[in-house]
């Protein structure tokens, strides 16, 4: 099937050095494949003896002994097949579990920008669809190939020691259900595929319907999208009916092709044993041995499919493992934990288009707190991505305590700082779950304290179950303030020397923000911090205030000293002012 | 918040659901009739083959009659023939009756939702309304195509080879049988079994499919936090347990399979001794014993499927019983016993009106707005005055708490619906596109808007020039939610959309992202455009927009604060004049 230079290119050959680990249990497998069918062709040519003696002549002990073979033969077979299944389809589970795993693990080291490649259902699919293509192919796909293999050596080679002729032609019919089943078999997979697709048509228009309901009843459309749906359900039901006409024909197409194997054994075996040229037992047991060859015939068939599926998709896990992270720094022999003073220097960055940040340079002494207003889209977030190092830097420079980042190991220099995104994540845990989650062991009093610090302890302590209530859909839904404040929590707990605080109070009210810069203050000091805003007053203490537009810093200084300027922050600033007056957040 | 439809999830057999489930069959009786008795016709000539085959042997072949083989070995061929037509046309019918009642259901579903309030659609969440109308659904199918009608094919297969062995010979037969027991239990046992762990390996996936999505979209919180070696244990965990569900499956597979073979070799070798001893007393024939190892091998498989119905039936009463309570739940907003229906005037009066979605925190209180037809009214108000909402209002997707609107003088909630939103254009400051060409997006694929009519109104609010630029004009696709498309055409198209519609009363709520000033331009005179001659109801975020309008009311925290013109209310110097400063006066600076 797969040989020579091509083998190596196969994206099956990826699997060779799983398929080593478990070399041993794969060989004990196709020992029980040989050991469960050389039993099994013994059981026709019993039966084929006792029916012959049954005609001429035979015993009430002889009958009894005949039984007994047979039932004992059965059972060892048994054994044979319960252990060629369990061995074989169990090792491709663990084959499975192994591939799985390094896949995630894999994926565990990819930067963002692999993330922003492809989307999370892509990425879902391939680590379970196409890895349950792929594990079919290493369990059932060996086991079968092995069977039909096995079967078919034996069960022939004794049909043409009975009768070579009425083997050739009892044969043919069933050469011709392989090719039925593998033909079928992709045809229906291939309409299954189309009926999937339209099923998801089917299921994006509801999910438009009932996300533009407001539209759709504002214009009075709502039989136009029943006629729409009509149109679309009834491509489905087609496609379905479309499966049912090949479904339909492919086990009646396999009974008959077998039917015309039989069809031929009883005609013409029964004219040759009128002729004497085999037994009535011959009859029997080349019956029964035909009975055997049905299925692996058609799992032949089945197996190409599998092969050819789990190849296509061994292909796009292959794509998945082949993906390298974006940023990758070489283990050196940084110092751990440093005090934490930032250094930029004439730092650019572009993602794909035009430039996000230009010309960028400043300095964070350790212990001193730095912020950043603007616009949406001045370029703050990007700054923050680069400090954590989640894409390349490599114009400009940006040092911490002296270290140029590109020498830092990630695992170093993400210990060194605590980062609080834009869009806040909380994972489905508890509350206290989410909020060590960068040190799991805290203790209880610790996680307290920092959720004191946040603000967010009194809103816990009426969540049903406090810090063991579950955060998401199996427990209380937060609001956005709610959820920036734990992950602020989240954030202080880690104890890092940099703190970087990314539009982190967007969503609570300046009266909540007061409180909680308050209680940072502490916090703060204690650490250097990059706090990121588009509000005058969560960054009017800052020891430096950077003002960003359109990717470059436009405006530096204190907040008196930005106030007596007639530029952006005095803009900025007068505006709060006025919405403070209104009452507006 | 869960529907109070949702809360029940019993299973099992309820006799009243499941008349009301069958009386989907109804109109297609006669296909359901002639599929049952074509899965009798095959049973029947399914079972006839190891007779045929005790025939030739016990004729033909003992008496060395070549010409009665032949003539055994043409039955043969066309019972073969018959098995084929039956077969076919069976599986294709009974497959095309569950597609037609999946079908009737989920046009019904649909239809339903259409006339659901926004109240349901606030309180129901959108994933759980598809699954109604999508999976529940195909879970029908099942039940109707592997279900009711092939229960009558197992069932007369099962009673054909009884009745056939106990004709040829009643002794063997009995001896025979003894194992049926034995394999109704062994299967009833697997069965069991594996439903149960197959429920484990669907629970470890669904538990992988979680932990993957939730781990792909908070990767960078992982990295930050330098978790991914926790993480990665977590992963292990569920990735084992779906290793052990599917490990425990194997064993029961691996014993069943084996075991049914082991009952089907000592029902074999019980033929072989009793029925070898009837030879021997010359009671049997030859062919009988084969014919009989030929049945006893067909016991298997009726067995196997009757014992799957059980669980068929059960998971398609849950199902039924979730997609009846989507049925019955019905709207809260109803039209009236006797509809007002009158061409619309275009007057609308908001009569004192308090609104609120929850009570004690009220978002519009005491709200009386009158605008005459024709007129131009620009509301403005902070965030959170309560602006949307007066428009909601006038959509009728909720009803008022306490007062009327009234349009033309009659109650809201006195008119037809169609009527009313027939002359009710709204424009929601989120345009919402849908998948389909630019053509589909302004007509809304409705009966009443032709191609060129929708093109007229492309060219009136000027959208026409870039729909003409796209690669297909107006039969280019827009994107999912319209990314493909700049903020600025996407208001354009929303225009057109509008205007093509041709109401009388226009209500508008502007965006507020900001779109360069050739655009703006374009914009502007567009919405110019749109409100000539209508009456227009406009949450305003542009001052040249308010310019445009005859009169300004100011909403603060859910009541009139302020109203007069742009001048007047500057001259105020009270809320509006603060909003000017704060959100108008910078446009007025980019303008110039």
């Amino acid at each position: 099937m797969l040989k020579g230079s091509r083998f190596a290119e196969h994206p099956l050959a990826g699997l060779i050095p799983y398929l080593g680990r478990y070399r041993a249990k794969l060989l004990l497998g196709t020992g029980m494949v040989l050991a469960t069918n050389a039993v099994a062709v013994v059981t026709p040519w019993v039966l084929g003896r006792a029916i012959d003696d049954l005609r001429l002549e035979v015993t009430r002990d002889k009958l009894l002994i005949y039984a007994t073979v047979l039932v004992g033969l059965s059972a060892l077979e048994g054994v044979f097949r319960f252990l060629m299944r369990s061995v074989l389809i169990g090792t491709s589970r663990r084959l499975e579990f192994d591939l799985r795993s390094d896949l995630y693990a894999h994926l565990l080291r990819l930067t963002p920008s692999f993330y922003q490649r492809y989307t999370t259902g892509d990425l879902m699919s391939r680590a379970t669809n196409d890895l349950s293509a792929v594990r079919s192919v290493l369990g059932p796909g060996i086991m079968y190939s092995l069977n039909t293999l096995f079967t078919t050596v034996l069960t022939v080679s004794l049909l043409i020691s009975i009768d070579p002729s009425l083997a050739l032609y009892t044969l043919i019919p069933l050469v011709a259900v392989s090719v039925c089943a593998r033909y079928f078999g992709s045809q229906i997979h291939r309409r299954f595929r189309s009926i999937q697709e339209q099923f998801s048509e089917l299921t994006s228009l509801v999910q438009e319907n009932v996300a533009g309901m407001r539209v759709v009843k504002a214009y009075n459309q709502e039989p136009a999208f029943v006629r729409r749906f009509a149109e679309s359900n009834r491509i489905y039901v087609d496609r379905s009916l479309g499966l049912a006409r090949i479904s339909g024909l492919f086990h009646p197409s396999l009974a008959l092709l077998l039917g015309l194997s039989s069809l031929t054994l009883l005609g013409l075996g029964g004219w040759k044993v009128t002729l004497g040229e085999i037994s009535l037992g011959d009859l029997v047991a080349f019956m029964a041995y035909l009975a055997m060859l049905t299925w692996p015939t058609i799992a032949l068939g089945w197996v190409i499919n599998i092969v050819e599926r789990g190849s296509a998709s061994m292909r796009r896990i292959q794509d998945l493992l082949d993906s390298r992270p974006a940023i990758s720094v070489p283990n050196s022999s940084a110092t751990d934990i440093t005090a934490g003073s930032i250094e930029v220097s004439d730092l650019s960055f572009a993602y794909d288009g035009p430039q996000a940040l230009q010309d960028i340079s400043f300095e964070v002494p350790a212990g001193s707190t730095l912020a950043i207003v603007g616009r949406t889209g001045s370029g703050k977030s990007t700054l923050a991505n680069l400090l954590c190092h989640f894409y390349p830097v490599e114009r400009g420079q940006i040092r911490i305590d002296g270290e140029d980042l590109n020498d830092i190991p990630l695992e170093v220099l993400r210990r060194r700082i605590a980062y609080v995104p834009q869009d806040t994540f909380l994972f489905s845990d508890t509350v206290r779950g989410n909020i060590a989650f960068g040190r799991p062991q805290a203790t209880r009093d610790q996680v307290e304290k920092m959720a004191r610090t946040s603000d967010i302890w009194s809103d816990i302590q009426r969540f049903p179950e406090q810090l063991d209530t579950f955060v998401g859909e199996r427990g209380v839904t937060l609001s956005g303030g709610q959820k920036q404040r734990i992950a602020i929590s989240r954030a202080l707990l880690v104890d890092a020397p940099i703190l970087i605080l990314d539009d982190s109070l967007s969503s609570v009210d300046t009266q909540t923000e007061e409180r909680i810069l308050e209680r940072l203050a502490g916090q703060l000091r204690k650490r250097s911090a990059i706090v990121i805003s588009h509000r005058i007053s969560t960054v009017k203490g800052a020891d430096q205030i950077l003002v960003m537009d359109e990717g470059r810093i436009v405006e530096r200084g204190t907040h008196r000293q930005l106030v007596d300027q007639e530029g952006l922050y005095r803009q900025l600033y007068e505006r709060q002012l006025l919405q403070e007056e209104l009452g507006i957040e | 918040m869960t529907a109070p439809w949702e809360e029940k999830d019993r299973s099992g057999y309820d006799s009243h659901l499941a008349r009301r489930l069958f009386g989907y069959l109804a109109p297609y009786r006669k296909v359901v009739a002639t599929a049952v008795v074509l899965l009798l016709g095959l049973s029947a000539v399914r079972l006839a083959g190891p007779y045929l085959t005790k025939v030739a042997i016990d004729g033909p072949i003992r008496n060395e009659d070549p010409q009665g083989l032949l003539y055994i070995t043409l039955l043969f061929l066309l019972l073969l023939i018959a098995q084929f037509g039956l077969g076919y046309l069976q599986t294709y019918w009974t497959n095309w009756i569950g597609q037609q009642v999946m079908s009737d259901l989920r046009r019904q579903l649909f239809g339903h939702l259409q006339k659901q309030d926004a109240a349901f659609f606030d309180r129901t969440p959108a994933g759980r309304i598809i699954t109604r109308i999508t999976n529940d659904v195909d879970v029908m199918n099942d039940l109707f195509t592997s279900g009711v009608v092939s229960v009558f094919g197992d069932a007369f297969s099962l009673l054909g080879i009884v009745v056939i062995m106990l004709l040829m010979n009643w002794k063997l037969a009995l001896v025979c049988f003894s194992v049926i027991p034995l394999l109704f239990l062994l299967t009833l046992w697997f069965k069991l079994r594996v439903r149960d762990s197959y429920r484990r390996v669907r629970g470890a996936v669904a538990a992988i499919n979680g932990f993957l999505q939730e781990s792909f979209t908070g990767m960078a919180v992982t990295q930050m936090f330098v978790q991914e070696g926790r993480k990665f244990g977590e992963f292990e965990k569920h990735n084992r347990r779906h290793m052990q569900a599917n490990l425990d499956s194997i064993f029961y597979y691996a014993v069943f399979y084996p075991a049914v073979n082991l009952v089907g070799a000592l029902a074999i070798a019980l033929i072989l001794w009793a029925g070898g001893i009837q030879v021997l007393d010359a009671g049997l024939t030859l062919g009988a014993v084969v014919a009989f190892i030929q049945y006893s091998e067909r016991f298997y498989k009726p067995i196997s499927d009757l014992s799957e119905k059980v669980n068929i039936l059960q998971s398609a009463m849950a199902s039924a019983e979730r997609i009846f309570g989507l049925l019955d739940t019905g709207p809260t907003i109803r039209p009236p016993q006797r509809p007002h229906r009158a061409p619309v005037q275009g007057q609308i009066h908001f009569d004192r009106v308090s609104f609120w979605y929850r009570e004690g925190t009220p978002v519009l209180h005491g709200v009386d707005l009158r605008v005459e037809p024709g007129e131009k009214v620009a509301i403005v108000g902070a965030t959170g005055s309560g602006k949307t909402t007066l428009i909601n209002l006038l959509g009728r997707l909720y009803d008022v708490c306490e007062g009327a609107v009234r349009v033309d003088g009659t109650d809201l909630r006195q008119w037809e619906p169609e009527a009313l939103r027939q002359s009710i254009a709204v424009v929601l400051q989120d345009v919402f596109l849908f998948n389909g060409s630019v053509g589909d997006n302004i007509r809304l694929w409705s009966g009443r808007v032709t191609d060129s009519a929708a093109q007229q109104a492309a060219r009136r609010v000027a959208a026409d020039r870039f729909i003409q630029r796209l690669p297909a004009a107006y039969q280019s696709p827009v994107r999912e939610r319209g990314s493909a498309l700049s903020v600025g055409q996407r208001q354009l198209l929303a225009f057109a959309r509008a205007l093509a519609h041709d109401p009388r009363i226009l209500v508008l709520d502007e965006a507020t992202s900001s779109v360069d000033t050739e655009t703006e331009q374009l914009i502007q005179k567009a919405l110019a455009e749109l409100m000539e001659g209508r009456t227009a109801l406009i949450i305003a975020h542009r001052l040249s927009t308010i310019q445009h309008c005859d009169r300004i009311v100011v909403l603060h925290r859910g009541e009139i604060r302020e109203e007069g013109t742009h001048q007047q209310l500057l001259r105020q110097r009270g809320i509006y004049f603060k909003l000017y400063q704060l959100q108008y006066k910078d446009q007025l600076v980019d303008a110039v």
